[in-house]
This record gives structure tokens, sequence and C-alpha cells, in this order.
């Protein structure tokens, strides 16, 4: 399969954005953010078809959007905290706009599904140009970043104390945030970006208790996932996000059955 | 270099329109163990933070070793009051540990060799080397409240600030914890702040008492300041103290004062 063009692109773009997905994924699930990404995604749904509506390309669309609103979202917060009706109420406005610009564009409707659901295997050479950028700078970000947010997301109180800016640091890393959901929205939509950002770092958390080999296997989970998921959508012409999704599902299920058994079995053996 | 560790010369700090200490003037000797006591808003957690620089005096001023508090000082670990929010994650006790170390830095997270020797040792000290590679999520508050302790005796501290260590513990892991910082407070020769709700838990470690009340403070021995005059001073209003088989009963007009005003759960 690798005789085509289109499909070396895609295991390519697939694994720009799945190595970021991973890393940014597990410092997600660290936070207690799992719903941002989630959230960031609906914004940048407005902003896809925004930008398809006045004829640029909806990753920058997606990336402006998602960029403005994590932003937002780090500045405000903790009193974001408990305002879950005033953050949905935004959500289903931005998506609603969505809608609106899709309506005035008038051109044909794969490019809506394209945006909602990801077409891993329709990136050209100028996109993957973009995705590599992108992720070359978001990793370079989040290694630069990754020490005082890990400090901050797990003693808080102690990090201020020491001299970390709180919200410095949630800001950048919303930043980086919002540049791997634009990336992750490429490969399977902004409905689903969830499932590549949370479900392997998640499935990790299951698997080990170290934080250095966590953020190593929710990258190699999320590569494997993403490249089986275009292999599979090869194989059986269904499409390429169905397979990602699925995968990643059931490499979490497994995983947290493995931990669970694991868990069981050590309680047991303390009786 | 200043005689005292910790010096405070008539502070007054406000938070919002509230001035939470109007004039207090202690000098804490190295190598103290101070029990901080009052009760609830009497300003023990500001305290705390002003010495560590987080907020400064309206009035006043406040010497750590000779100078002036500053954020991020490394003479001072610190054990903060509000709980670790990490305490589901199944993420082992080490790395919990380690994410302090030099966390405050730009770069990757990961602690290096002299990183990963600095955690262990800091868990040894604590005697918590059983916890390291048990997952959070599995440890219980008074095993959880080791390690944090050991995160704020990272990097050697001549000054250790611990904001309620014993909230939410059982008797028994309470007498477990003040044993221990006392062990290592003598040890490593280091000042300890230690505030608490109970002075009864904190006999026999503590050297001296530094209780908080109206804004104003008293330090001295447990027989200088746990009396009736000084607390009704202090409060503001008649209060006893009985000795009951070694132990101390504050009550008030309104009943036991150790046992209801003191529990709160912020």
């Amino acid at each position: 399969m690798l005789e085509y063009e289109f499909m070396r692109n895609a295991f390519m773009a697939g694994g720009a954005v799945a190595v970021v997905c991973g890393a940014v994924g597990f410092f997600l699930v660290l936070r207690h953010l799992a719903f941002a990404g989630h959230a960031l995604s609906h914004v940048g749904f407005a902003g896809a078809t925004g930008a398809v509506l006045v004829g640029a390309p909806p990753l920058w669309g997606l990336l402006a959007f998602t960029l403005a609103a994590g932003i937002a979202m780090g500045l405000i917060g903790e009193r974001l905290r408990g305002r879950d009706v005033a953050v949905g109420i935004i959500l289903s406005l931005s998506l609603g706009l969505g809608v609106l610009f899709l309506y005035l564009y008038t051109g044909h409707a794969a490019q809506a599904t394209a945006i909602l659901f990801g077409n891993v295997l329709g990136v050209g050479q100028s996109a993957l140009a973009s995705l590599f950028g992108l992720s070359l700078a978001s990793l370079c970000a989040l290694a630069v970043l990754s020490r005082p947010l890990l400090f901050a997301s797990l003693a808080p109180e102690l990090a201020q104390a020491k001299g970390v800016s709180l919200r410095l640091v949630s800001v950048l890393f919303l930043a980086v945030v919002a540049v791997a959901v634009a990336e992750a929205a490429q490969v399977v939509g902004v409905l689903l970006v969830f499932a590549l950002m949370i479900g392997p770092a998640a499935a990790s958390a299951r698997l080990t208790t170290h934080v250095g080999r966590g953020v190593g296997l929710a990258v190699l989970l999320a590569l494997c996932e993403t490249w089986a998921g275009i292999a599979l959508a090869y194989a059986t012409d269904w499409p390429a996000t169905f397979w990602i999704v699925s995968v990643s599902c059931a490499i979490y299920f497994a995983a947290a059955l493995a931990s669970s058994l694991r868990s069981q079995r050590a309680a047991a053996a303390k009786l | 270099m200043s005689a005292y560790a910790v010096e405070l010369d008539c502070v007054a700090i406000a938070r919002g329109n509230r001035v939470v200490l109007s004039e207090v003037s202690a000098a804490i000797r190295p190598g103290e163990f101070v029990g901080v006591f009052g009760p609830n808003g009497a300003g023990k957690t500001t305290l705390l933070h002003a010495i560590l620089g987080l907020i400064r005096p309206a009035n006043g001023s406040i010497r750590v070793f000779g100078s002036e508090p500053q954020r991020g000082n490394p003479e001072a670990g610190y054990l903060p009051q509000q709980r670790a929010p990490a305490g589901d994650l199944r993420l082992r006790g080490l790395d919990f540990v380690a994410s302090a170390v030099r966390g405050e830095r730009w770069g990757p997270a990961l602690p290096g060799r002299t990183g990963w020797r600095d955690a262990k040792r800091a868990i040894a000290m604590v005697e918590a080397q059983e916890l390291a590679e048990r997952p959070l999520s599995e440890l219980s508050g008074g095993e959880l409240q080791r390690l944090l302790l050991a995160q704020a005796l990272l990097g050697r501290p001549r000054l250790l600030l611990l904001d309620e260590p014993l909230i939410s513990l059982d008797p028994h892991f309470q007498q477990t914890i003040v044993a221990l910082v006392r062990r290592v407070q003598q040890s490593e020769g280091i000042t300890v702040l230690f505030t608490a709700h109970e002075v009864n838990a904190l006999l026999g470690a503590m050297d001296r008492v530094l209780y908080l009340g109206s804004g104003h403070a008293r330090l001295g021995t447990v027989d200088e300041v746990i009396t009736g005059d000084v607390l009704s001073t202090l409060y503001g209003a008649p209060i006893e103290v009985l000795r009951v088989d070694g132990r101390i009963v504050v009550v008030s007009g309104h009943g036991l004062v150790e046992a209801d005003a003191h529990r709160h759960d912020a």
C-alpha cells in the first residue's frame, strides 16, 4: 500500500500528529483536563468552517480559533471551574456558528465531513508540511515547558511558593493543547479528537506508574493506533477515522482490564 | 548572619479588606520546633505565606535568616495545607516527589541522576521507601502526607513551614507524623514552624508555642503561653486552661475551645 503517495502522506501525517497527541494527552490526563481538548475542538469547528467560507485552508482557521480559546481558558483558569453551563453554551454557539458558515458556503458537503470526521487519506503535500512544522514546534514547546508543567500539575501550591507562575504555565500548556487539537482534527476530525488525544494517554496511565515511561507509552500507543487505523482503512475501505477510534477504544479497555486484574491480584496476594 | 531563623517585627498583614495580623512580633531561633496555634482565621496560613514571600506585610518587617522573605527561597521548605490534587493518580510516589526537584526551572520533565538521588534521599528522610513504588491512588492520607513532607525537604532547607499536616489524620498517624518531623528536625538541625489545631498533639515535640489571636501573637514555652490569662487576651473572651493527666484542655464560656472551634474543613 506504500506505493501510493496518498498512503505515504497519510502515514507521515498520522505519525506526526500522533506523537504530539500522545505526549500532550499524557499531561491533559495528569491535570484532569481530559475534556478541555474536546471543548477546544468544538470551538475549532467554527474556525475551520469560517476559513472554508473565506477560501482559506481549514487547518489555519481551526488553529486560530483553538489557540484563542486555549489561551482564554488558561487566563480564566480556576474561575472556569463549576461554570460548565456557561462553557457548554459557548461550545454550542461555536458549533452553531460552524453550521451557519457551512450553510453560507455553497460548495460541496465533503468539506464539512472532512472537518467533522477527518480525512487523513486526503492530506496533500502542503498540509503535510504544515503538520510537520506544527508538530515540531509543539514538541519543542512541550519539552521546555514540561518540567514546571509537571510540578504545577502535581503540587500547585508548592510550585507557586517556589516561584512557578501557575497561570503562565497553564496558558502556555493550553496553547500547545490548541495546536495538538488542530492537528488531531486533520486526522480524526473535530468530533473525535478525544479518541486520539485522551485514549492513548489514559491507557498508558493504566499501564505504568512512571512519568517518563508514561509519556513514552502514550506516544507509542498513539502512533500504533493511528497507523493501524490507516492500514485497516486501506485493507477494508472503511473510514480511517472509524478504525483509529475503534483501535484506541479497544486498547483503552484492554489496559483498564489489565490494570484492574493486576490490582485484584495484588490485593489477593496481600491477604 | 542573623541570630534568628525567623524574625517578625510589628508585622501587620491584610488580606483584601480584612486585617489578619495587626501587630505580631516574635523571634524564632535556628533549630527550634515551634508549634503555631490559634482559632480559625487567626492568620496561621497567612503568616506562613508571608514568611515564604508570597504576600507582603502592610507594615513591619519579616526577616528569614536575616534577609527579606523571597518567593522561591531555597532555604525554606513548605508543606501546603491544600492537599495535592494528585491523590487519585496512578503515579508512583518517587515520581511524585521527584517532580518537585528544581521543578520551577524550564526544561524537560526529567529529574536526571542527581534529581533522582535527591528525591530518594528526601524519601529516605521521611522513612517512606516502601511508598516510592506504590501509586498515589493506593496511599492513605498519612502516607501521602509523608511524601508531601519529603517534597518539602528537597534541597535541604534550613527552615520547614508545615501547614496543618495533621488535619484529617487519625490520632495514631498524627503521632507518627509529629515524631517523624521531630526526628528530621533534630538530625538535620532544621527550624520548624508547624501549624496545628490541637496543642496536645505537639506536646513533647515542640520547643515553643506561637499562639495567634485577634491579630496578635505570643511566643513562649507551653507553660508561658497556654494559660488562661494569655489565651483570654488572644481570644478576646474568657478562657480557662485545665490540665488533665498531662494533657491540656482549653475551655471557654461556651465549651471546649480545642475540640469545637478548631475543627474545620479548609
